[in-house]
C-alpha cells in the first residue's frame, strides 16, 4: 500500500529487458517474415496442387496449349530467364513506385476526408463509384494521353491500389476512441495536436493493411496497363506470348508476378513489425 | 433550448453545480440523465459520488470538465482534467510519453515533457518501467500512468471516473491506499465517481449519493475521519451502511 514498487516488478523488469536483445528480436522478425513467405505447410500444399495439375494435363484433361503443365512452365522459366528477368525489372519498378504513390495519395486523401465532414460527404461516394469503372477502359485512355512510357503504368497501378488504402486508413482513423478525443480536450489540446499525437499514429496500421491489400492488386493493374500499350514488361510478354502459342511463357510471367506479390507482402509485414511493433502486442495486460 | 453559459471562474473556486438538468435526445425519445442535480466541492476537498449504474455520474464529470453544457442550471468549476474509466493509454507510446501526453498536448517539446514526467514516474512506483509500452505493464501500473497523465495536466480539479473499476479486487485495494496517500501529499479538488461505497468512504471527505436516472442527490454524508482510514473502523462501516441504505440496498 505504498508508492514504492513491489520487488517482484523490479525483478521482472530485468527479465523483460533480457528478452528484448536486438539480435534475438531480429531473428524473430525475419522468421516471422519467412513464415509469411514460405512455411513447410505452404510448400506441402503447393506440391500437392502442382502434382494434381501435372497429372490432370498429362492424362489429357486439357490441351497443353491452353493449360501448360507445371514442368513446361518451369522449362519456360529457365529457357526464357534473361527475357523474363529484364522485363520483370520494368514491371517491378512500375509496381513498386505505383504502390508508393498510392500510399502517399491514399494517406493524404484519407486524412483530408477524416478531417473534413463536407469533403467526406462530397467525395467518398464518388470515390466508391470510381472503383466500378473497369481499369481496361481507363488504361488505353492514359496511354493515348501520356504515351507508351512509365507514367501511364504508374498511374494505372496507383489508381488500382489507392482505394483499399483510403478505406482501411479512414476506418483506422474512425476507430479512434471518442473518449480519447474527450480526454485530449480536457488537456486543452488543439485539433492539430490531437491529430498529431492521437489520430495520425492510430491511422498507420490502417495504412499498412491497405498497402498489403494493394500489393495483390498492383500486378493486375500493371498487366492491364502494359497490355494497353507498351514494348516491355511482363504484361507485354504475356500479351505477345499468347498469340504465338507460347502459353508456358505466359504462365511463367504470371508465376513471376505472383512470387513478386508474395515477396512484397512479406516485406510490408516485416516493415510493419519493425515500425509499428505496438500494433502486434497483445491487447490485454501482462500477468505481472 | 438555449444552453446557459458555463463559466470557469478564477482558480480555487472548486466546483459548484446548481440545479442542473441534462437531457439526451435519442432515436427513442428523450432520456433525462440529470434532474435538479447539485454538487459542491470546496477547493482541496475530495468528494465521492456514488450511485446506481446509469444515474448520470459520467455526465456529471463531463459537465465539470466542460465537455458538455447543462440544459438548465449552472456549472462553475475550476479547470478540470479527466481520468477516464478505461486507462486509454496510447499503445505506441512508452510510460513516460503517455504520462507526459497532457504536456505535449499544450505544445511542450518531447524531451522537455519527458524530463518533467521522469521524477513523477519514480514517485508513482513506475521506476524501471519508464520505457515500457502499456502492453508491458500490469493493470495497476497502467492505471497509475493514466492517473499521472491526468495529474500532470496541472488542473486544479481532478475528475476521476471509476478509476479502479477495471482492476481486480486485490489491485483495487492497493490502488485505493495508494491514491489516498498521494492525495494527502498532493492536495487537489477531486470529484471521484465510483460504484464502490467502501472506496468512497475510505477516500473522500464527503460522499454524495445519487438516485437512479434521472440522477439527483438523495443523501450527503460527511466523513469526519482522519487519514489513513481503515475499512474495519466502526465509523467507516457505519457510513458505508448509511450510504447503502440511501441507495436503497438494505441488508
Amino acid at each position: 500500500m505504498s508508492a514504492t514498487p513491489r520487488s517482484g516488478e523490479g525483478a521482472l523488469a530485468g527479465v523483460v529487458r533480457a528478452g528484448e536483445l536486438p539480435a534475438r528480436a531480429g531473428v524473430r522478425l525475419w522468421s516471422a517474415a519467412g513464415r509469411v513467405l514460405l512455411g513447410w505447410r505452404t510448400i506441402l500444399f503447393l506440391l500437392i496442387l502442382l502434382s494434381a495439375w501435372e497429372l490432370y494435363v498429362d492424362l489429357g484433361g486439357a490441351d497443353p496449349l491452353i493449360l501448360p503443365p507445371p514442368h513446361q512452365i518451369a522449362q519456360a522459366l529457365y529457357e526464357d530467364r534473361s527475357l523474363l528477368w529484364s522485363n520483370f525489372l520494368v514491371t517491378a519498378r512500375e509496381i513498386a513506385f505505383g504502390i508508393l504513390v498510392a500510399a502517399a495519395a491514399g494517406l493524404a486523401l484519407a486524412l483530408s476526408l477524416h478531417l473534413s465532414r463536407t469533403l467526406r460527404r462530397a467525395v467518398y461516394p464518388l470515390l466508391v463509384a470510381s472503383q466500378t469503372v473497369p481499369i481496361v477502359l481507363v488504361a488505353p485512355l492514359l496511354v493515348l494521353w501520356l504515351g507508351f512510357g512509365f507514367l501511364p503504368k504508374l498511374i494505372v497501378i496507383a489508381i488500382v491500389c489507392f482505394f483499399p488504402i483510403v478505406v482501411t486508413t479512414l476506418d483506422a482513423l474512425a476507430a479512434v476512441d471518442p473518449d480519447l478525443l474527450k480526454l485530449m480536450r480536457t488537456f486543452d489540446a488543439s485539433r492539430a495536436r490531437t491529430f498529431r499525437h492521437v489520430e495520425l499514429p492510430a491511422a498507420l496500421p490502417g495504412l499498412f493493411t491497405g498497402m498489403k491489400i494493394a500489393v495483390v492488386f498492383a500486378p493486375i493493374g500493371a498487366v492491364f496497363a502494359e497490355e494497353a500499350g507498351s514494348n516491355s514488361g511482363l504484361g507485354y510478354i504475356f500479351e505477345q506470348a499468347i498469340p504465338q502459342l507460347l502459353t508456358a511463357r505466359a504462365y511463367a510471367a504470371v508465376f513471376i508476378l505472383a512470387v513478386f506479390a508474395i515477396s512484397l507482402f512479406a516485406l510490408l509485414t516485416l516493415a510493419e513489425r519493425l515500425l509499428l511493433p505496438w500494433a502486434y502486442e497483445p491487447r490485454g495486460e501482462r500477468p505481472l | 433550448m438555449e444552453a446557459p453559459p458555463q463559466e470557469h471562474g478564477a482558480p480555487e473556486n472548486g466546483v459548484r453545480i446548481q440545479s442542473v438538468d441534462r437531457v439526451y435526445r435519442t432515436r427513442h425519445g428523450t432520456v433525462a440523465a440529470l434532474a435538479s442535480m447539485s454538487l459542491d466541492a470546496a477547493p482541496g476537498e475530495i468528494v465521492a459520488v456514488v450511485g446506481p449504474s446509469g444515474c448520470g455520474k459520467s455526465t456529471l464529470l463531463e459537465l465539470i470538465c466542460d465537455l458538455q453544457r447543462p440544459d438548465a442550471g449552472t456549472v462553475r468549476a475550476d479547470p478540470a482534467a479527466l481520468m477516464p474509466q478505461r486507462d486509454l493509454l496510447l499503445p505506441w507510446l512508452d510510460a513516460t510519453d503517455n504520462a507526459a501526453l497532457a504536456l505535449r498536448a499544450c505544445g511542450m517539446g518531447r524531451e522537455q515533457a519527458r524530463e518533467a514526467a521522469q521524477p513523477w514516474l519514480e514517485r508513482f512506483g513506475l521506476g524501471g518501467f519508464e520505457r515500457s509500452r502499456p502492453a508491458e505493464l500490469s493493470g495497476g501500473m497502467r492505471q497509475r500512468v493514466a492517473f499521472l497523465r491526468t495529474l500532470l495536466a496541472g488542473k486544479p480539479v481532478l475528475a476521476l471516473d471509476e478509476p479502479f473499476a477495471s482492476l481486480d479486487a486485490l489491485t483495487r485495494l492497493e490502488m485505493q491506499g495508494w491514491l489516498g496517500s498521494l492525495l494527502a501529499r498532493e492536495p487537489r479538488t477531486v470529484v471521484l465517481v465510483t460504484h464502490d461505497v467502501e472506496e468512497a468512504v475510505v477516500l473522500a471527505d464527503r460522499v454524495v449519493v445519487m438516485s437512479p436516472r434521472p440522477g439527483r442527490t438523495v443523501a450527503e454524508l460527511e466523513v469526519a475521519l482522519g487519514r489513513p482510514r481503515h475499512r474495519t473502523d466502526s465509523t467507516v462501516i457505519a457510513l458505508r451502511e448509511r450510504a447503502l441504505e440511501a441507495l436503497g440496498i438494505s441488508r
